[in-house]
């Protein structure tokens, strides 16, 4: 009941929000939001750090771009390239990463990631250090004319509640409550006759289709495809983000990227532009060393013990 | 031919660079039994059990289970087949409910586990289920608690309840009751004598007293290889037995 009027109050700022905030501003939150609930679906869920997860990102918006710039095709069906595009890729390197446990995943993870750095960097339709530049928001369905920011806003929030959604439903799931034992204790799932790698494998091919997901969508926000996706800062970027809102929550990594965004926005802005990266560093280690459980992670603790 | 035995190896051997943990063991679970694996620390007991459940791949040597050759099965397929093992550190899931723990056991027979479309709500009609195998092993009261706030004999409890779950025809334990005060011991002696009803236990125990309790059959290793086997008696009456255990000449220990 509670947590039913804090999702329908949530709505209802995002509804309003375009009108008080500038729109691009919130759409680039929502779909980094999108994007860090996707990662955290692996680390949070499944316990397993990626560290090579702008290459799905990217992946969605360069086919999304590409779709766009050279088929006329609607953007719905564009972002749906885009997003299958990243499932694929998902799906290989899934395939070739879960036997890997800690570390090594995380590095089989990055180096196949700059695999596909590279290559979007020497493919000729990506426009290399470029990238691809103006591309057309399209009318969704044929219909609604997107290059408006606010049609273009109530898209968004559409595909990033439908994103969220799943996710919610995965973790809630009868599959998500495997993926908890294997989290858990990884042994004691296969001695109870579960092919763990199997269910890992499914869990990274969602996680890299909603990357996709997002990053298709967010092609469509800035109309650009660049390197900036696919490059491995993008990567950290995330983990940042879902550490600092609190991983393992569902509501962490969508704070954790609007304070991200926002803060990165704020910065730029101002005198301190050229300091970014040694402020986000900062709240990095801050985050680390004094609240592991990031914000939302915080607040809870703190509900528990004065509220539970 | 192999009706009476559950589960048989044919000269297991495992070997780690240059070391051999288990050397030539050929092992006969008898249908019914609870068979303990007994020996010193280092013995290879616990290499054993790696090794029939596939958690570790046998340098040469088979294992077959009711007849059938198991040796090049993975772990989660000889699960399946219902041999279904414990570890020697309890094998829980701390954060999920004591009722969660046992339901992810029940779930796995539903085929909906990779359904990541369905509420898991589709899984309440499994608690009645889960709710009275937590009553057989005593634990009926503590279904909604978290799992991490147990007792340590209550997780060993809720774990062999989850063993349960899956209804093997083979129950591998490995030290139920390591680390327990002596209440806990018996207790869970008495539970595994009571579970052991209809099913095939084999175990590794260095409580004594416990397998004295609970063992039809006793095998004893020694530095990976079988130093004897029989019951109790014959087995504690073994000289090289005592020797193995204490350290000493037999002679010594009956001067």
């Amino acid at each position: 009941m509670k947590i039913s009027k804090l999702y329908i109050g949530l709505l209802g700022v995002a509804l309003v929000a375009p009108f008080v905030m500038y729109p691009v501003l919130l759409m680039k939150i929502l779909c980094f939001a999108l994007f860090a609930c996707a990662f955290n679906l692996l680390l949070g869920f499944v316990g397993l750090l990626s560290f090579g997860h702008a290459v799905f990102l990217g992946t969605g918006g360069y086919v999304t771009g590409y779709l766009m710039m050279n088929t006329g095709l609607t953007p719905e069906l564009g972002i749906l390239g885009g997003t299958v595009a990243a499932a694929l890729l998902g799906a290989i390197y899934g395939k070739l990463s879960v036997k890997r446990e800690g570390i090594y995943f995380a590095m089989v993870t990055l180096a196949l990631a700059q695999l596909m750095f590279f290559v979007f960097l020497q493919a000729p339709f990506t426009g290399g250090e470029d990238g691809m530049q103006g591309i057309p928001r399209g009318y969704l369905f044929g219909l609604i004319d997107l290059s408006d920011n606010l049609n273009m806003y109530y898209f968004v929030l559409a595909v990033f509640l439908f994103g969220f959604w799943l996710i919610n439903r995965t973790v809630h799931s009868p599959f998500g409550q495997v993926l908890k034992a294997i989290r858990e204790n990884e042994p004691r799932a296969t001695s109870l006759g579960y092919n763990v790698n199997d269910y890992k494998w499914v869990a990274f091919i969602i996680s890299a289709a909603l990357s996709g997901l997002a990053g298709s969508t967010k092609t469509l926000v800035f109309q650009l495809a660049s390197l900036t996706d696919v490059h491995w800062h993008m990567s950290g970027e995330v983990v940042l983000m879902t550490l600092l809102g609190g991983m393992g929550t569902i509501f962490g990594p969508l704070v954790g990227a609007a304070a991200v965004v926002g803060l990165q926005n704020f910065l730029s802005g101002g005198e301190l532009g050229n300091y970014v990266h040694i402020i986000m560093g900062l709240i990095f280690i801050v985050c680390v060393l004094a609240f592991r459980g990031g914000i939302v992670g915080e607040i809870q603790k703190i509900v528990k013990r004065n509220f539970g | 031919m192999s009706a009476d035995y559950v589960l048989e190896t044919q000269n297991l051997i495992k070997e780690f660079k240059g070391f051999t943990a288990v050397d030539d063991v050929s092992l006969k679970i008898q249908r019914g039994h609870i068979h303990a694996l007994i020996g010193p620390n280092g013995a290879g007991k616990t290499t054993v059990f790696n090794l029939l459940t596939k958690f570790l791949t046998p340098t040469s040597g088979k294992i077959l289970f009711n007849g059938n050759d198991i040796t090049s099965m993975k772990s989660a397929a000889i699960a399946r087949r219902g041999v279904v093992r414990s570890f020697q550190i309890s094998a829980v899931f701390p954060h999920l409910s004591v009722l969660e723990n046992v339901r992810v056991a029940l779930q796995r027979k539903e085929g909906n586990s990779f359904h990541f479309w369905k509420s898991d709500k589709v899984l309440n009609r499994l608690d009645d289920r889960a709710v009275e195998l937590l009553e057989s092993v005593g634990l009926g009261d503590f279904a909604g608690a978290k799992t991490v706030d147990l007792s340590y004999g209550r997780k060993r409890a809720l774990e062999i309840a989850t063993t349960l779950a899956l209804e093997p025809e083979l129950m591998l334990l490995d030290e139920p009751t390591q680390g327990m005060g002596h209440e806990d011991v018996d207790v869970v002696a008495d539970l595994i004598k009571r579970v052991s009803k209809d099913r095939t236990i084999l175990m590794v125990e260095h409580n004594l007293h416990v397998v004295s309790k609970l063992a039809d059959q006793i095998t004893v290793l020694q530095r990976g290889a079988v130093l004897t086997e029989g019951d109790y008696e014959s087995v504690s009456a073994d000289p090289r037995v005592q020797e193995a255990y204490l350290g000493v000449a037999a002679d010594e220990v009956q001067a």
